[in-house]
């Protein structure tokens, strides 16, 4: 039993990676070898950045991508058409290789990869107002949708079974709902307080645990690095700051702009209280960078290991790279399961030390 | 797109986006799962508290029981006790009674043998009375048949008067 367990774990593991975007981009990448030698940088961004469409998989020289809604306010209507407010697919600019409506995606630095807008002689002149829904947008929708579809059965489970044994679903997301309850939320916060900060530690909790998991899953829809994107967490963590600076008592606000110090460290220069007053800000920045970080390294050290094969065999020729293959995908794996576990610990430590503030904000002095 | 600037359009969808999320989830989940999970701590802590208190009341009960039990028993000790000595009392005055009737009946029946007895012999004595009569007819008839006797019985009743 044990042993048909593993190899199951191992060939769930090896399709994780076999099925991957990557290796399907192999042809592509032969193609483009051919022009320019294989680029792991590039390669690897690629891969972890956000894109205004969904590439599934390329075939020889042809692309194959779902368009995504482009959303763009422009100060300069003059330059579309007489149209501020533009609505329309990414499919409209051919993966990036073709201007329309006086938009293009950028190939040049400082805004490579954004769109831009261009006027009459074709030269960029700055970027539109964007709110696209972006590869990162749609995939946070797909896991709104997963997670919607998770919690309501169990809220449907919990009232079918009101005074029964939980069944099904339920005892997979219940241990964790309770986990988050009383290993985080009650020692943190207090018992008293506790319970208005529940929906949205549990919110948060399952949102980035969810997210984590489906950026694993490099098959679509899923694959996309929602929770290694800056801007979800910039999100995430603002929204623990403004809590913590709503709920935040007399106490706590005392403790920052008058904190209990030798009174040479308050005047003439407020050293103490400037100290504790960029913690208010470095706290949720800390946040922020931290889940980043480490879901935004976890999907490139994956990356960096297939890469490693293509390196290989545009140094060394084929067979180099697939020699190097068993080792590439050995790796990966290893790596695969180590950000199983790291999905796990970022979303607890997320929620951990959002509670902690919140429970900092509000505890009663003593 | 930069990957450590954060980009204004992801930014502004995730912001709406997260903001629907914890509230609907909050009133359409997180409140009933919560509530439904705290009811069944409470519902399960009270199970057990009641199944505790009912095997109090059932130590108790017995506690109760052999209480009453050892009551009981001694009642009946007491009970027996008492059915002994009135037993015994019965029997004796039964007894004793039984020796009153005995002697009541002895003196009865040899009053009644007495009065049978006396009875009897005032017969007897009539009778020997009779024949004695008889006898002395038949004696004084043969006597008296011959003249010269008769005299000599005369003279000697009158001897006898004469007695008197």
């Amino acid at each position: 039993m044990l042993k048909l367990s593993k190899v199951i774990l191992l060939l769930f593991a090896f399709s994780i990676v076999a099925f991957n975007p990557l290796f399907a981009q192999e042809g592509n990448e032969a193609d483009s070898h051919k022009k320019e030698s294989f680029d792991a940088g590039e390669f690897i961004i690629e891969h972890v950045s956000d894109s205004y469409d969904w590439h599934i998989i390329s075939f020889k020289d042809k692309d194959i991508s779902v368009p995504l809604p482009i959303i763009l306010y422009s100060k300069n209507p003059e330059l579309h058409s007489g149209k501020s407010f533009h609505v329309f697919m990414s499919s409209k600019f051919h993966h990036g290789h073709s201007a329309y409506k006086g938009f293009q995606i950028s190939e040049n630095k400082p805004n490579e990869g954004k769109i831009v807008e261009l006027d009459a002689n074709g030269t960029e002149i700055g970027k539109p107002i964007d709110i696209s829904i972006t590869k990162t947008i749609a995939e946070v929708l797909i896991s709104v949708i997963l997670l919607f579809w998770l919690l309501f059965s169990v809220v449907g489970a919990t009232k079918r079974n009101k005074g029964k044994a939980p069944t099904g679903i339920q005892n997979l997301v219940e241990p964790l709902i309770l986990f988050i309850r009383d290993e985080v939320a009650k020692p943190t916060i207090g018992d008293k307080k506790y319970e208005k900060y529940m929906p949205f530690l549990l919110t948060v909790f399952f949102f980035i645990l969810v997210n984590n998991f489906m950026g694993l899953i490099p098959i679509p829809p899923f694959g996309a690095n929602v929770t290694g994107n800056i801007g979800i967490t910039m999100v995430l963590a603002l929204f623990t700051f403004v809590i913590t600076t709503i709920n935040g008592n007399k106490h706590y606000w005392k403790e920052i702009y008058n904190p209990d110090v030798p009174w040479w460290l308050k005047f003439p220069i407020p050293l103490m209280p400037i100290v504790e007053l960029s913690g208010v800000i470095t706290k949720p920045f800390v946040l922020m960078v931290r889940l980043f970080a480490n879901m935004m390294a976890g999907h490139m050290i994956v990356t960096v290991f297939v890469s490693l094969i293509f390196i290989f065999g545009a140094m060394a020729g084929p067979i180099a790279g697939y020699a190097i293959s068993p080792v590439s995908v050995a790796f990966s794996v290893f790596i695969v399961l180590l950000d199983i576990l790291v999905s796990f610990i970022q979303a607890y430590v997320f929620t951990l030390l959002s509670a902690l503030y919140f429970g900092m904000a509000t505890a009663d002095h003593h | 797109m930069g990957l450590v600037t954060p980009n204004p359009g992801t930014f502004f969808w995730m912001l709406i986006i997260f903001g629907i999320v914890v509230f609907i989830l909050r009133k359409f989940a997180w409140v009933p799962i919560l509530t439904a999970l705290k009811d069944r701590e409470e519902s399960i802590a009270s199970a057990l508290n009641s199944a505790e208190e009912a095997k109090k009341e059932v130590a108790n009960l017995k506690a109760d029981n052999d209480k009453i039990i050892l009551e009981a028993r001694k009642e009946k000790d007491i009970i027996l006790k008492e059915a002994k000595v009135i037993k015994e009392k019965i029997v004796a005055e039964a007894k004793e009674k039984a020796t009153q009737e005995t002697q009541k009946s002895i003196v009865q029946a040899r009053q009644q043998i007495q009065a049978e007895k006396n009875a009897a012999i005032t017969e007897i004595k009539k009778q020997v009375a009779d024949l004695s009569i008889l006898i002395a007819e038949k004696v004084i008839k043969k006597e008296l048949s011959n003249p010269g006797e008769q005299e000599k019985m005369v003279d000697g009743l009158i001897d006898d008067i004469k007695l008197n």
